[in-house]
């Protein structure tokens, strides 16, 4: 069922000055972030402000090329797509140019371009795509791994790269199985895992261990009220670690006290086993493997923290977390962040009046680092202001995912809020100190074509999907 | 399409709203609420660099340059800049060793690294010139321009001072100075230090996080210009200065010369002394230690305001001046003298004496006499009371007490209380004659060469005085400290000064029996009186007090020579001619003068 509609009018006006309202916000602080006397032109080939301006132009034409192709290519081409960009992500790994360490970019000519801002909307559209296809239910098994895998696809390639900050981004699709079904069990236990993540850097690991048992025996007690039971289980915990103690002394002499523990666990647990299976107290035996569990999960990311993360990116962790502190080491990135947009001060210092910034005391001011121009010369009304015109971005996009008549074109705008989201947050909350310095860009604000580019795909592909909603009913 | 899960859109949205919450939380307190960033963001980008003044310059009376500038430069380093550079190179054009650049650098890297901090102090010009156009080279490193002190003659140490750096109590007690400035010490310098240093300027600077300046900040509107120093006019007469401390060479002693009329210091010597340009620059520590250690001339002592010296015979017209007010004398009051008065000798003259040719032989029976009768005055109703009185007088002189001159380490020598005997000899235990010695000034008493000069002033001013001093004006116009142009006149009368004067005038141009014949000058009536100050330590003191012309006193003069004898014998004839010279320009008598200057009588020799 088709109907002639003009395209170009259905195209959400709102999102569309939002879109406008950061590009040009964005080349303005560009230019404030690399502003310099001797570079004064507003276009200027060899300054960012100059190139910018460049892929803002590109960017419209690219803009008005998604919009003009029928949004049937995006349903029926979106595994194509995908494919594509996996491709584009293995090869980069391959023919890629490594700038900083990491073979994120292919170079042609003078231009270069970052796979990995694009496989973001193929990503999208593989997500929406498989979502679509069948009617499928995400707290089953199966199609909670399938999507979760067509996550973390293009998320374990461009974390080869090695790209710690885009590679993160992918997880924010989670977002999206959560609003179609995926149990809130799985970002609980996420955040558990996170927590106890930091927990594990932040504390020894025996402390950490000793208190999960003993949050264990407490939640035990809770939820079987019990006295004996867990009297019982304490008295089974403690006899193994007394054997495993004494093993240890006599022959193996090399385990440490953590281990200790952990193994007495894994042997009691062999009682418990029984003890709970006639018991029939199942909700004891799932607070037990929880707590194995954890502990396993601790001891490995005590494990891939000191071993598999490399010093910078451990240092950056640490950092955050407040156990270091250097503001002229990797800490000064932040630091001088802060510092540069805290001295914005409510009104601002004025546009190109920003002495931080201009000092080229922020590093990749004009990219990951844009905000602080932003705060530095228009203080917090200007901050103000610009997480407003993402806040509002983000809530229009979902009332527009909630309307639309497809699945495919509902999964696919909650994509594009979840991954604009992610950006918006985690950029702006690591240039004010309270998220890891996690390098990734400003939607449509910070320099760069590539993200530009990706972002504007990204959106307008489903603005064309929201503007063909009342063409076919999918 | 029914939708089980269309309430979690409300969950995304709250979760975007409180992230969105959370940013601008933060946003707000650290943009508004805390403005300990703005302050860290001002010390990241404003760099002050202060502009030293230009100290002032120093003139003698006659507006010839004593002291003026020369530039030096202060070589800074901001580490955190210092790339790659020939190190060999570098030391070898600022003529420091490896091992000193390694130092340098460690403590400038511990002080900060990315503020500058001084690496190398006052680099002269000549080194500057070499190494000016290979800065280039070393990047991190820039040159502060600073000015030292130059003096146009070797002279006048004691009376100049000298110029250091500010060190930690300096800085805490005046919140003025800043680590890096200098400060004068002693002297002039030190004297006139708030007028001489002018005022530090500041300009502020917008510099990069590579501490690279960007430009003026805010135009420069908060700069402020440094203002130079305002000059110095010395009352001091540089030609004066410097014959007198030629005449001094190789002695021990000092040459006060003061202009009568006005208290304006002609000359202050104090020898031995040194060479004021040791004291400046990088070699003023090292300079100033070995000075400071040498005990034996103690060259960094002013003799000229710091020495006690007993004033021997040239206290004997003050004696006398206070018989006379006191009615106990009169200027025809005869004494006899055999060989002396009781246990005080003297030597052969005739006898007996009026006042003037008591003077004019230096007889010590004549003031042993009259002191006595000072104390026994029946006016008064006890020795000690009739002391009070005549200490009074002295005091009125500027004895006893610090004369007010501007520089810092003057002593106020001692003129002994009675309540000093008191204690010496018991309550109303002494006599006159227990403390005669003090009648021909020897005993308790102790005077500074400035007080024997201010004294011979007043004598030649005929009852007045005003409180020596060195600086004649600050600029061109600006005045000085009120005291010094105030009169300070002596409770004698004018009239009363005459047969004093005549006595001293005929001491040195008296013919038969006169004691310093060897200072009279042709055409110019010299006034004087010889002094041979006992010296528990060695051989007596040479002094000698003068002033001339007669009629219209043009200078006045006293002259200690340490260890030489006769006060006729060394200070008389230096006396003479440093009048001579200021009077006339020019010395007549060349062999006296040579023999003066070729004369070796320092601390070191006296044993010989």
């Amino acid at each position: 069922m088709t109907r002639n509609v003009n395209i170009w009018k259905r195209l959400d006006k709102p999102v569309i000055l939002i879109f406008l309202l950061l590009v040009v916000i964005g080349w303005f602080n560009i230019y404030a972030a690399v502003y310099n006397e001797e570079h004064t032109r507003i276009i200027d080939l060899s300054q960012r402000y100059g190139k910018q301006f460049i892929w803002i132009l590109a960017t419209f034409v690219i803009a008005v090329f998604v919009v003009v192709i029928d949004s049937r290519f995006y349903t029926f081409f979106a595994w194509f797509i995908y494919g594509f960009v996996i491709l584009l992500l293995m090869l980069v790994l391959v023919l890629g140019k490594e700038i900083n360490g990491a073979r994120s970019w292919f170079q042609i000519g003078a231009l270069s371009l970052q796979p990995s801002e694009f496989a973001k909307a193929g990503t999208a559209l593989a997500l929406a795509a498989y979502l679509n296809s069948r009617k499928l239910d995400l707290s089953r098994f199966r199609a909670f791994v399938i999507s979760a895998g067509i996550i973390i696809l293009p998320a374990i390639l461009v974390a080869i790269q090695p790209d710690m900050g885009s590679a993160l981004v992918y997880f924010s699709l989670f977002i999206v199985l959560f609003r179609e079904g995926m149990s809130p069990y799985i970002f609980i236990s996420a955040f558990i895992m996170v927590i106890l993540f930091f927990f594990t850097i932040l504390f020894n690991n025996l402390y950490l261990t000793v208190a999960l048992i003993v949050i264990a025996f407490i939640l035990a007690w809770l939820t079987s009220r019990k006295w004996t039971m867990v009297l019982e289980g304490i008295g089974i915990f403690i006899a193994s670690s007394a054997v495993v103690f004494l093993f240890n002394r006599l022959i193996t002499k090399s385990l440490e006290d953590d281990q200790i523990l952990f193994i007495a666990l894994v042997l009691s647990g062999l009682v418990y086993g029984v003890y709970f299976f006639n018991k029939k107290a199942i909700s004891v035996m799932v607070i037990y493997i929880f707590l194995v569990g954890s502990l396993v999960f601790v001891n490995s990311v005590d494990f891939a923290f000191n071993r598999i993360l490399k010093p910078h990116q451990k240092e950056r962790v640490e950092i955050m977390l407040g156990i270091k502190s250097d503001p002229h080491g990797t800490g000064y990135n932040v630091n001088q962040s802060i510092i540069s947009i805290g001295s914005g001060g409510f009104t601002g210092k004025g546009y190109l009046k920003g002495t931080q910034t201009k000092f080229k005391f922020v590093p990749a001011q004009s990219t990951d680092f844009i905000f602080c121009t932003i705060g530095e010369e228009w203080g917090f009304l200007g901050s103000f202001s610009i997480v407003s015109l993402y806040v509002v971005l983000l809530f229009r996009l979902i009332i527009l995912a909630e309307k639309q008549r497809s699945l495919f074109s509902k999964v696919y705008g909650y994509a594009v809020t979840s991954i604009l989201f992610f950006h918006f947050f985690i950029n702006i909350g690591m240039a004010i100190g309270i998220v890891p310095v996690i390098g990734i860009p400003l939607p449509f604000l910070s320099y760069g074509g590539s993200s530009l580019w990706g972002f504007t795909i990204l959106l307008f592909i489903f603005l064309r999907l929201d503007a063909s909603r009342a063409e076919y009913l999918i | 399409m029914k939708d089980a899960f269309i309430n979690r859109k409300y969950v995304i949205m709250a979760v975007v709203a409180l992230a969105a919450l959370v940013l601008l939380v933060r946003l707000f307190i650290i943009q508004v609420v805390k403005d300990t960033y703005r302050l860290s963001a001002d010390n990241n980008v404003l760099r002050y660099v202060t502009q030293y003044p230009a100290r002032g310059l120093i003139y003698d009376r006659n507006k010839r340059y004593l002291v003026y500038n020369q530039a030096a430069y202060d070589m800074m380093v901001v580490p955190a800049q210092v790339t790659r550079i020939d190190t060999a190179t570098f030391c070898k054009l600022l003529e420091i060793s490896t091992s000193s650049f390694r130092e340098r650098m460690n403590a400038a890297i511990s002080y900060s690294r990315r503020a500058p901090s001084v690496f190398l102090k006052q680099i002269s010009a000549e080194t500057y010139a070499g190494l000016q156009e290979k800065m280039f080279m070393f990047p991190g490193f820039y040159v502060q321009p600073r000015t030292l002190r130059k003096y146009s003659k070797p002279i006048a140490a004691h009376l100049l001072g000298y110029v250091s750096e500010v060190d930690e109590g300096i800085i805490r007690k005046d919140p003025y100075y800043k680590a890096g400035d200098y400060i004068g010490k002693l002297g002039i310098e030190e004297a006139y230090e708030k007028e001489l240093r002018g005022r530090r300027g500041v300009k502020i600077y917008l510099v990069d996080v590579y501490s690279r300046i960007k430009g003026s900040y805010a135009d420069g509107r908060l700069d402020t210009t440094a203002l130079q120093g305002k000059d110095i006019i010395s009352t001091i007469d540089m030609d004066l200065q410097e014959y007198g401390e030629m005449l001094m060479h190789n002695k021990t002693g000092s040459i006060v010369a003061l202009e009568p009329k006005t208290g304006e210091v002609l000359t202050l010597v104090s020898s031995p002394n040194y060479d004021p340009a040791l004291l400046v620059g990088r070699v003023r520590s090292e300079n100033f230690a070995r000075l400071n250690a040498d005990t034996l001339n103690l060259p960094l002592f002013n003799r000229a305001i710091q020495a006690k010296y007993p004033p021997g015979s040239t206290f004997k017209p003050i004696n006398g001046l206070i018989g006379l007010a006191e009615d106990v004398i009169t200027p025809s009051t005869m004494f006899g003298c055999n060989n002396g008065y009781l246990f005080v000798g003297c030597h052969s003259h005739s006898s007996p004496l009026d006042l003037v040719h008591g003077i004019s032989n230096s007889c010590n029976s004549y003031f042993c006499q009259t002191f006595r009768r000072i104390l026994e005055n029946p006016r008064y109703g006890s020795v000690s009371e009739a002391y009070t009185k005549w200490k009074e007088y002295l005091n009125e002189f500027g004895f006893g007490k610090k004369l007010g001159i501007e520089l810092t380490n003057e002593l106020p020598g001692l003129i002994p209380s009675p309540a000093y005997f008191d204690k010496y000899y018991g309550k109303n235990k002494w006599k006159a004659l227990t403390v005669i010695s003090l009648a021909i000034g020897q005993g308790e008493i102790e005077t500074t060469p400035l007080q024997m000069a201010n004294m011979t002033a007043a004598i030649a001013n005929k009852g007045y005085f005003y409180i020596p001093h060195i600086v004649r004006s600050v600029g061109d116009n600006e005045s000085i400290d009120k005291k010094f142009l105030t009169k300070q006149v002596v409770n004698i009368d004018t009239a009363l000064f005459g047969p004093i004067i005549d006595g001293m005038e005929e001491a040195v141009n008296g013919g038969g029996g006169a004691t310093a014949s060897v200072a009279a000058l042709k055409d110019i009536t010299v006034c004087g009186k010889t002094g041979t100050a006992q010296n528990p330590h060695g051989k007596d003191h040479s002094v000698f007090i003068a002033f001339a012309p007669k009629d219209d006193p043009k200078i006045a003069i006293a002259v200690f020579v340490e260890n030489a004898g006769f006060g006729a014998t060394y200070a008389a004839p230096v006396a003479s001619l440093m009048i001579e010279k200021y009077l006339k320009g020019e010395v007549s008598n060349k062999a006296l003068e040579q023999r003066m200057v070729e004369l070796k009588l320092s601390a070191g020799d006296k044993e010989r």
